[in-house]
């Protein structure tokens, strides 16, 4: 297979993934969260369309694992980083090399950048050779790179940009200073007066002592005395410059485009793998999920949010984890119980894991099998300040009404609380109609409610509680179980330990 | 090049951290007394001599080394005055050049780093002279290794090569660097080099290279051209900086180091003013415990008041815990003071006060005291001296010495007792040497029915009229200690039957 994407196999994903734009579902999931900590620092590689675009076949997302398994090989990310970091350092030479006054300046850090580049590649391609790669991508790619190293274009272009680069090394010289006069001469060999003066005094020598060199700030430019001196040098020094002019006219356009298409393409996975390195460094599992096109069974263990996660984990607070399994005939999680429980973070967790699956990527949790669904839909309480209830009610039910026309039985849906700003009795019987519907459409759902009755509608809905400590209930765990719904338990408990049930409230009002 | 008159082969620390327990120590033995008597008004002379004290030296070696200094000093004083005097005016006469704003510019730096050493290099003349003229005075193996290494390191030779290297670094024929060319092609590696000699003609018809000249109006030219000598120079300005640091601090630790010496003299000097005695102790290795004296006085008593001051005979050898008893005011505090101070003293390589001592050296010297302070807070005073004993057992190790001065007496007598049975018992079994002044008759009866080997009793005593003599004697503990002197001098008559109910009980 001829190299030509680290990130698709196929060319039309590649093409759509260019003109792809931000999903609707991305802010409820947090994916926009954790896109923005990942692309910080990387904003020259443009990576947010990738983020932007699901894969929809299992071999594509497959062709992706695959490489992400070797990169997982310390060796190998660890070139592929090396490689990375030395492009960066070329395209800052090429930079200078443009925006720079003086040609005898340009010209070096024209040539400085190709000889990042040289020996980037030339490592890059011994590093590859000696480690055991497994995914196609990356053995393509590898032929590749031992192709292009071996063409004649390439050889030339290295012999050539060593050759100069030993040149203008070697060029010496001295400045003599007198008054406003200077004279610059190739150097002598004139002895060191810094040693000589060092050595009369060191008998003196008592430990430690102040360091009194001052640090200058090194600029890029040059001032005109430097550009002055410089044209003496090169004067003095005839046969380097000119090589160092001939190179630049003769390599303008050294880059190869697959190499460079690589150096962006490949920051998708990095910047991910790094994204959660730290998490994985406390123990939290990722795993590379089974993927399937049909959703009779999806399932996830240990699974956990991983823009909270890394919150947590940044504020060294402890990260709760949620299983979650969906067999045939089940399709809707209902999940309900005390508030700040954990219930939308649990939603969020199911849609994160199903759209991070169709990216290729791993996901957080163990034993996960998820399906790749055509389209996620998500329908959260908007912040904005809508001004009557009816105004705000109306306007969830036109979004949930657009989300139910446009999913299809392969869609996942995550419903947060979609009727949580009106009357309960409202709530129960539109909730009762909008799940009946999700149940017709047979899409698969994570319904967050506090409607207990919306749990228990079929033999299609789970019923999911968050839990709270047994002894404790202002304590939430965090956790939530497969249970059935009973939202008067939780009440009873919270009264208890305030003295507030019946029996108590009675004996402490009782005279 | 270094001054060793404080150790034969390491300087002076100047620098670290006193003992933990230094307060505490200054505070129980008025330290501040004797150290001020030392410095003389000189408060150079007080921080050295009280880093000598309170870090004291452990090896008998290392004492003797100090002592035999210390001897040709006493012999020889006038010189070793002469020499801290050099120092002290080596220092100021250097601070009198101003660096300017040098931290930016190693040109600046170089031409002050020139001045101050052109000063330097005079009074390292001077101290080149001073060896030619006395050195041979002197035999204490510290003092002639000194005065011998001043001998041969400041040759006539070395002062022309020096002197010529700060000559050229005034550069009077503008300065010659060296570069290379680094990324973009900037110069880079700046550094200053000596150039060949040329003679006048030869110069100007010296062709070679090619030059350039900045026009007159061209300032931001002449600040490039600057930067660039501040370049070339930022190196050989370092080492002229650092070496002028390097003969700095010389001075600085020479005048420390015979600065304790100073100070040994001027304490010589008031205690031999009056009449005092003084004496180079004997210091054995610590394992050996010896703690033996005679005509031991409290030196910083005696810097205090006109009269000479009441002695004291000890015959401690081998012995480990040493229980003081006896009638109030009856010299205990005085006695416990002058063993911590001649323990001390001894510890730093001084003479101490009293016609001889022998000992062993402590690894460490601490102090338990009772506090006057807070005498209303009765409970909070026990927990501040319980505190203050858990703060000493953080510290304190095998082979250190402690002094009690009415520990635990913050409580009733029973508990008191037992407290201080438990860490006496502690220390004495962990090889810490403990002297423990105490009115507890039932602490310090209990230790002496034990009849120990490695203890000794010791009671302040009084003459047969009732006055007190300040002198402690061997003697077993007698049941008390309560105020029966001031009793019988303010009520007129002696206690009976109160005391006999307290020997009963």
């Amino acid at each position: 297979m001829p190299f030509d994407s680290i990130l698709f196999d196929r060319a039309e994903d590649a093409k759509a993934a260019g003109t792809s734009t931000e999903p609707t579902f991305f802010g409820d999931l947090h994916l926009d969260q954790i896109l923005s900590s990942l692309t910080a620092d990387r904003e020259e590689y443009e990576l947010a369309p990738f983020f932007y675009h699901p894969l929809h076949s299992v071999e594509s997302v497959l062709y992706r694992q695959h490489i992400l398994r070797d990169l997982e090989q310390e060796q190998i990310l660890g070139s592929v980083r090396a490689f990375a970091t030395g492009m960066r350092r070329m395209r800052e030479h090429l930079a200078l090399a443009n925006k720079l006054h003086y040609e005898l300046q340009k010209q070096r850090w024209f040539l400085g950048a190709g000889a990042v580049y040289c020996s980037l590649v030339t490592a890059f391609v011994q590093e590859l050779a000696a480690v055991d790669l497994d995914s196609p991508g990356f053995k393509s790619l590898r032929d590749y790179l031992v192709t292009y190293t071996e063409s004649e274009a390439f050889t030339s272009l290295a012999a050539e940009t060593q050759r100069t680069q030993d040149a203008l090394a070697a060029v010496t010289y001295s400045v003599h200073i007198k008054g406003s006069r200077v004279r610059v001469n190739e150097y002598a060999a004139e002895p060191d007066m810094s040693e000589e003066v060092e050595r009369a005094f060191a008998k003196f020598q008592q430990g430690a002592v102040r360091d009194y060199r001052v640090r200058f700030r090194e600029y890029a430019e040059m001032n005109h005395v430097e550009a002055q001196i410089l044209g003496l040098v090169a004067q003095l020094f005839p046969e380097p410059f000119a090589r160092l002019a001939d190179y630049c006219v003769s390599h303008a356009h050294y880059l190869d485009k697959p190499i460079a298409r690589f150096d962006r393409e490949v920051q998708f996975y990095l910047s991910y793998m790094e994204y959660i390195a730290p998490l994985k460094e406390k123990g939290l599992p990722f795993s590379f999920p089974r993927v399937s096109g049909r959703s009779t069974e999806v399932r996830g263990m240990e699974t956990f949010d991983i823009s909270l996660a890394a919150k947590l984990v940044h504020e060294k607070a402890k990260v709760v984890a949620n299983d979650f399994y969906v067999t045939a005939p089940e399709r809707v999680l209902v999940v309900s119980g005390p508030n700040n429980g954990g219930k939308t973070t649990f939603a969020r967790t199911f849609g994160q894991l199903h759209y991070l699956a169709s990216l290729g990527l791993p996901v957080p949790g163990r034993d996960a099998r998820l399906f790749l669904p055509d389209q996620i839909f998500t329908h959260f309480e908007r912040e904005e300040d809508i001004e009557t209830l009816r105004g705000k009610f109306e306007d969830e039910l036109f979004r949930i009404h657009e989300i139910l026309s446009k999913a299809s039985a392969d869609s996942v849906l995550i419903m947060n609380e979609s009727f949580g700003s009106t009357t309960l009795r409202d709530a129960v019987v539109v909730g009762t109609e909008v799940m009946r519907q999700i149940i017709d459409l047979d899409a698969l759902c994570v319904f967050v409610t506090f409607v207990d009755e919306l749990a228990s509608l079929g033999e299609s809905t789970v019923s999911m509680m968050s839990t709270v400590v047994p002894d404790d209930p202002a304590v939430r765990t965090f956790k939530v179980i497969r249970k059935r719904a009973d939202g008067l338990a939780y009440a009873a408990a919270l009264a208890e330990k305030y003295g507030l049930t019946t029996e108590s409230l009675r004996r402490r009002i009782a005279p | 090049m270094k001054a060793f008159l404080m150790h034969p082969d390491e300087d002076f620390d100047t620098q670290r951290e006193l003992p933990a327990n230094a307060t505490v120590l200054t505070q129980d033995l008025e330290l501040n007394t004797l150290l001020g008597a030392m410095a003389a008004g000189d408060p150079l002379l007080f921080e050295v001599a009280n880093r000598a004290l309170l870090l004291s030296l452990q090896e008998p070696g290392a004492i003797t080394y100090r002592q035999e200094i210390l001897t040709d000093c006493l012999e020889t004083p006038a010189v070793v005055r002469d020499l801290y005097a050099l120092a002290g005016e080596a220092l100021q006469a250097e601070k009198s050049v101003w660096g300017g704003l040098a931290r930016d510019s190693p040109r600046i730096l170089l031409r002050t780093s020139v001045n101050k050493m052109e000063i330097l290099v005079k009074f390292l003349r001077r101290l080149r002279e001073m060896a030619d003229e006395h050195g041979s005075k002197f035999r204490s193996p510290g003092l002639s290794r000194f005065f011998a290494m001043l001998i041969e390191e400041l040759g006539d030779e070395y002062f022309e090569l020096i002197e010529g290297y700060i000559n050229e670094l005034n550069f009077k024929a503008g300065p010659l660097l060296s570069a290379a060319l680094t990324t973009g092609n900037k110069g880079s590696g700046y550094n200053l080099r000596r150039a060949r000699e040329q003679g006048f003609i030869e110069r100007l018809l010296d062709r070679s290279g090619y030059s350039f000249t900045l026009p007159d109006r061209d300032e931001a030219g002449a600040r490039a051209l600057g930067e660039l000598e501040d370049r070339g120079v930022n190196l050989v300005a370092n080492a002229l900086a650092q070496s002028r640091d390097h003969v700095l601090s010389f001075f600085i630790l020479l005048r420390a180091e015979i600065g304790f010496y100073v100070a040994c003299l001027n304490l010589n000097d008031r205690l031999a003013g009056k009449d005092e005695p003084t004496t180079f102790p004997v210091i054995l290795p610590r394992d050996e415990v010896t703690l033996s004296a005679r005509g031991l006085y409290d030196a910083c008593l005696t810097l205090t008041i006109d009269q000479r001051v009441v002695t004291n005979d000890v015959d401690a050898d081998h012995k480990s815990l040493v229980m003081i008893t006896g009638a109030n005011q009856g010299g205990k505090s005085t006695f416990l003071r002058s063993v911590g101070l001649a323990q001390l003293m001894s510890q730093c390589g001084m003479f101490v006060a009293g016609d001889s001592f022998r000992a062993n050296a402590c690894d460490g010297l601490f102090t338990h005291y009772k506090r006057e302070e807070d005498e209303t807070m009765e409970s909070g005073k026990l927990d501040e001296e319980l505190g203050r004993m858990s703060d000493i057992a953080d510290q304190i190790t095998p082979g250190g010495m402690l002094l009690c001065n009415e520990s635990f007496a913050a409580t009733n007598e029973r508990e008191g007792s037992e407290i201080a049975r438990h860490v006496i018992d502690a220390l004495v079994a962990g090889h810490i040497k403990v002297l423990f002044v105490t009115h507890m008759f039932d602490l310090a009866h209990g230790f002496y029915e034990q009849h120990l080997e490695t203890a000794l009793f010791l009671r302040a005593e009084r003459g047969s009229d009732g006055a007190r003599s300040f002198r402690l004697a061997e003697g077993k503990p007698l049941p008390t200690s309560y105020g029966e002197d001031s009793y019988r001098k303010i009520f007129g008559k002696r206690v009976g039957t109160t005391m006999a109910a307290v020997t009963d009980s």
